[in-house]
C-alpha cells in the first residue's frame, strides 16, 4: 500500500523506518494542535461575527482554552449506563477518532511539485513525499474511511442502550449516508478530469494553477464543500446533535474522556475535510516558491487550509440549521442529480475531445440532456407526490 | 439574496469595535457597572447605635422557597442586648449551595433586619464556607459587609456600600404611590438611606413623575389619586 512513496523503494533500512516513525508522529502531533487550536479560532471568529468577545481568559487571547476544557474533562467521571453494551460503548468513540486520522495520512501537506518533481524532497538524505502515506487507492481510503466513521456513530447510538441516543444515532446515519453518495459523484469528477485516484497525483496535476477548482468547472467543488460539511456533522447541517434544540444525539450517555474523543473527531474531521478540500481542488501545496523548496509548499498549504476554515466558521454563523426533511430533499433531490448529471457533462467533454467532436456540438447535446433529465426528475417527483397524496386519501397501499 | 444574505451580516462585524458582551477585567479593576436591582449575598444590618436589627422571628426562613435559612430566635440578655426588642437571632444561618437569591427574605422582613449587597463573586470550595454564619453576614461596625477570604472584592468600593437597594426599592407594602416616602429605619454607618427615585417614569414621554403619581397600564394615563387597593 506504501509502494507509491520513493523513500520505500529501495532496501528498507533504519533510517527510513525512523523517517517513517517521524512522519507518523509529526502527522499525529500536528493534527491534535491544530484540532486545538481549531476550536480556538472558531470560538473566536464566531464570537466576532457575533459581536461577542469569545474566550480570553485561559493564555493570551485565550489561546489555550481548548487545553483547559480538554483538562478539565479528563477529570470528569466516566459515565457508563447500566443497560449499555460495555465493549462496543468503548470501541464507539475510537472508531469515531481513528478515522479523522487515518483520512490526514494521504494528505500531502508539503512537498515541492514544479518542474515535475512530484512532491518529493529530501529528509535526511532519503527522497521522501510529504505526507504520511500515498497509496495507489489514494482517496479511495478517504472514502472508506468516512464509511467507517458512519459505525462510530451508529454503534455508539446502539450501544448506549437508550432511546435517545439511537434516535440521534439513525438520524446522523441517514444523513452521512445519504451525502456519501453526492461526496463520492464530485470526486468521480476529479479522477476523471486528472486519471488517478493517489493524492500526490492529483496534487501534481494541479501544478502551474491548473487547479481542479476551474478544471472541472466549479460545480463538483460546490458540491463537495456541501456533502463534506453535512458529512462532517457540521452547522447547518449539524442536525445530528442541534445543541439547541434536541437531545445531543448518538453521543448523549457519553462524559468525560470518551465525549472529549467524540468531539475531537469532530473537529479534526472539520480541519480534515478542508485539507481534502485543498488537495482535490485548490491544487494542495502548489504555489510560487519564494522561500525555499520545503517551507513554500508548506506555506501555502496552510493558507488554503485556513481559509477553508475560516469558510466553514462564516458559514455556521450566518447559515440556519436545516430542517431534517430539507436535508434529505437536498442530498437526493438536488446533490445527486447535479452531481450526476455534472459527471456526465463532463465525460461528454472528454469522450468528445477525443474523437474530435468540436465543443459547439457537444454543449448544445448536453444541454438538451440535462433538459430532458431535469423533465424526467420533476415528472418522477410528481407522480410519487401524487401517489402520496392518493396514500393520505385512501390508504390504497396499506 | 434571502438565505445567503446571512454571509453580508455576520462578514461586516469583524473587527468591529463596539461589542455587546464587556471583557471580564478582574485583574485591572473596572468592573462593569452593578444592576441597580442586583441581588447578591446577603448582609445582616445593624441600627445606628450597633444594636441587631434581626428579631429572630423566623419569618424569612418561612418565606424562602429554597429553605437555606436557618434561623434560631433567643430571648435578649437584660443587661447586654443585643437588639432593642425582646427577643434577637441567636442562629442565622443562610447555605449559599442552595440560596436563589429571590429576594422573598428581605421582603418579608419586618426590620429590614436582612437585605441582599452587591457582592456576587464568592466561590467557595466546601460546604462549611458555603453556610454563611450569623457572624460572617452581619456588617462590621462601619456598616459594610464584612469579606471573608474567598470573596472577590475587587470593586468592593463602588459596590459593598449598596446593601439595601431593592428595600428602598420597594415601596411599602408594594404600593407605587408610596414611592419617594421613608418607610425604613436608619442603618449602621449610613443613617436613614435616600429612597430611590425613578420608578415612576411616564411611558410616553419618559419624563419622572413626582411623588404620589404613578401612571396606570389600564387606562394608559396617569392618576393623581393613589389606588384604593384591590381594584387591580
Amino acid at each position: 500500500m506504501l509502494a507509491a512513496d520513493p523513500l520505500l523503494a529501495g532496501k528498507i533500512g533504519f533510517a527510513v523506518i525512523a523517517i517513517v516513525l517521524l512522519k507518523v508522529v509529526i502527522t499525529f502531533v500536528f493534527l491534535l494542535v491544530a484540532t486545538m487550536l481549531m476550536i480556538w479560532f472558531e470560538r473566536k471568529i464566531i464570537s466576532d461575527m457575533q459581536n461577542r468577545i469569545g474566550p480570553n481568559r485561559a493564555g493570551p487571547w485565550g489561546i489555550l482554552q481548548s487545553l483547559a476544557d480538554g483538562i478539565k474533562v479528563f477529570f470528569k467521571e466516566d459515565l457508563t449506563p447500566d443497560r449499555a453494551d460495555r465493549p462496543v460503548f468503548k470501541l464507539a468513540p475510537f472508531l469515531s477518532l481513528v478515522p479523522a486520522f487515518v483520512t490526514f495520512s494521504v494528505i500531502p501537506i508539503g512537498g515541492d511539485f514544479s518542474n515535475g518533481h512530484g512532491g518529493v524532497i529530501s529528509m535526511f538524505g532519503h527522497r521522501t513525499l510529504f505526507q504520511l502515506a500515498d497509496p495507489p487507492i489514494g482517496f479511495l481510503v478517504v472514502l472508506a474511511m468516512s464509511s467507517i466513521a458512519v459505525y462510530g456513530v451508529m454503534l455508539a447510538g446502539w450501544s448506549s442502550g437508550s432511546k435517545y441516543p439511537l434516535l440521534g444515532a439513525v438520524r446522523a446515519s441517514a444523513q452521512m449516508v445519504s451525502y456519501e453518495a453526492a461526496l463520492g459523484l464530485s470526486t468521480a469528477a476529479i479522477f476523471l478530469v486528472t486519471g488517478a485516484l493517489n493524492t500526490n497525483a492529483i496534487v501534481a496535476a494541479q501544478h502551474t494553477w491548473r487547479w481542479n477548482l476551474w478544471v472541472t468547472g466549479g460545480v463538483p467543488f460546490v458540491l463537495f464543500l456541501i456533502a463534506g460539511t453535512a458529512e462532517a456533522n457540521r452547522p447547518p447541517f449539524d442536525l445530528v446533535e442541534a445543541e439547541q434544540e434536541i437531545v445531543g444525539g448518538y453521543h448523549t450517555e457519553y462524559s468525560s474522556i470518551r465525549f472529549a474523543l467524540f468531539y475531537l473527531a469532530e473537529f479534526m474531521n472539520a480541519i480534515t475535510l478542508a485539507a481534502i478540500l485543498t488537495t482535490l481542488f485548490l491544487g494542495g501545496p502548489n504555489g510560487p516558491l519564494f522561500v525555499g523548496r520545503f517551507v513554500s509548499p508548506i506555506f501555502w498549504f496552510f493558507l488554503k487550509l485556513i481559509g477553508l476554515l475560516f469558510c466553514f466558521v462564516w458559514v455556521r454563523a450566518s447559515l440556519p440549521r436545516v430542517r431534517y426533511d430539507q436535508l434529505m430533499d437536498l442530498g437526493w433531490k438536488v446533490m445527486i442529480p447535479v452531481g450526476l448529471g455534472w459527471l456526465l457533462v463532463l465525460i461528454a467533454f472528454r469522450v468528445g475531445n477525443e474523437i474530435g467532436w468540436h465543443w459547439y456540438a457537444v454543449f448544445p447535446a448536453c444541454v438538451v440532456a440535462i433538459v430532458a433529465a431535469y423533465g424526467l426528475l420533476v415528472t418522477a417527483m410528481r407522480v410519487s407526490r401524487r401517489n402520496e397524496s392518493l396514500e393520505d386519501l385512501e390508504g390504497i397501499f396499506d | 439574496m434571502g438565505y445567503l444574505g446571512g454571509f453580508g451580516v455576520t462578514l461586516r462585524q469583524i473587527g468591529r469595535r463596539k461589542r455587546v458582551t464587556r471583557p471580564y477585567f478582574k485583574d485591572k479593576g473596572g468592573k462593569r457597572d452593578k444592576p441597580e436591582r442586583l441581588h447578591g449575598r446577603h448582609v445582616l444590618n445593624r441600627y445606628e447605635d450597633g444594636m441587631e436589627k434581626c428579631i429572630g422571628c423566623e419569618l424569612c426562613a418561612g418565606v424562602c422557597p429554597a429553605r437555606c435559612i436557618y434561623v434560631r430566635g433567643a430571648d435578649n440578655p437584660p443587661d447586654d442586648p443585643v437588639s432593642p426588642g425582646e427577643r434577637y437571632g441567636f442562629i442565622y444561618e443562610i447555605n449559599y449551595l442552595r440560596c436563589i437569591h429571590c429576594d422573598l427574605c428581605v421582603e418579608a422582613c419586618p426590620t429590614e433586619a436582612i437585605t441582599e449587597s452587591k457582592l456576587f463573586e464568592f466561590s467557595f470550595t466546601n460546604r462549611a464556607d458555603a453556610i454563611y454564619t450569623r457572624d460572617e453576614l452581619l456588617v462590621g461596625d462601619d456598616g459594610r459587609p464584612k469579606q471573608m477570604p474567598w470573596e472577590d472584592w475587587t470593586d468592593a468600593d463602588a459596590v459593598a456600600p449598596h446593601t439595601s437597594a431593592w428595600m428602598r426599592a420597594t415601596s411599602a407594602s408594594g404600593d407605587a404611590s408610596y414611592e419617594g416616602k421613608v418607610g425604613w429605619s436608619a442603618e449602621l454607618g449610613f443613617g436613614i438611606r435616600e429612597p430611590e427615585r425613578g420608578q415612576m417614569v411616564d411611558a410616553q414621554s419618559g419624563e419622572e413623575l413626582p411623588p404620589g403619581q404613578f401612571w396606570s397600564a389600564a387606562t394608559g394615563e396617569v392618576d393623581l389619586e393613589p389606588s384604593e387597593g384591590g381594584d387591580t
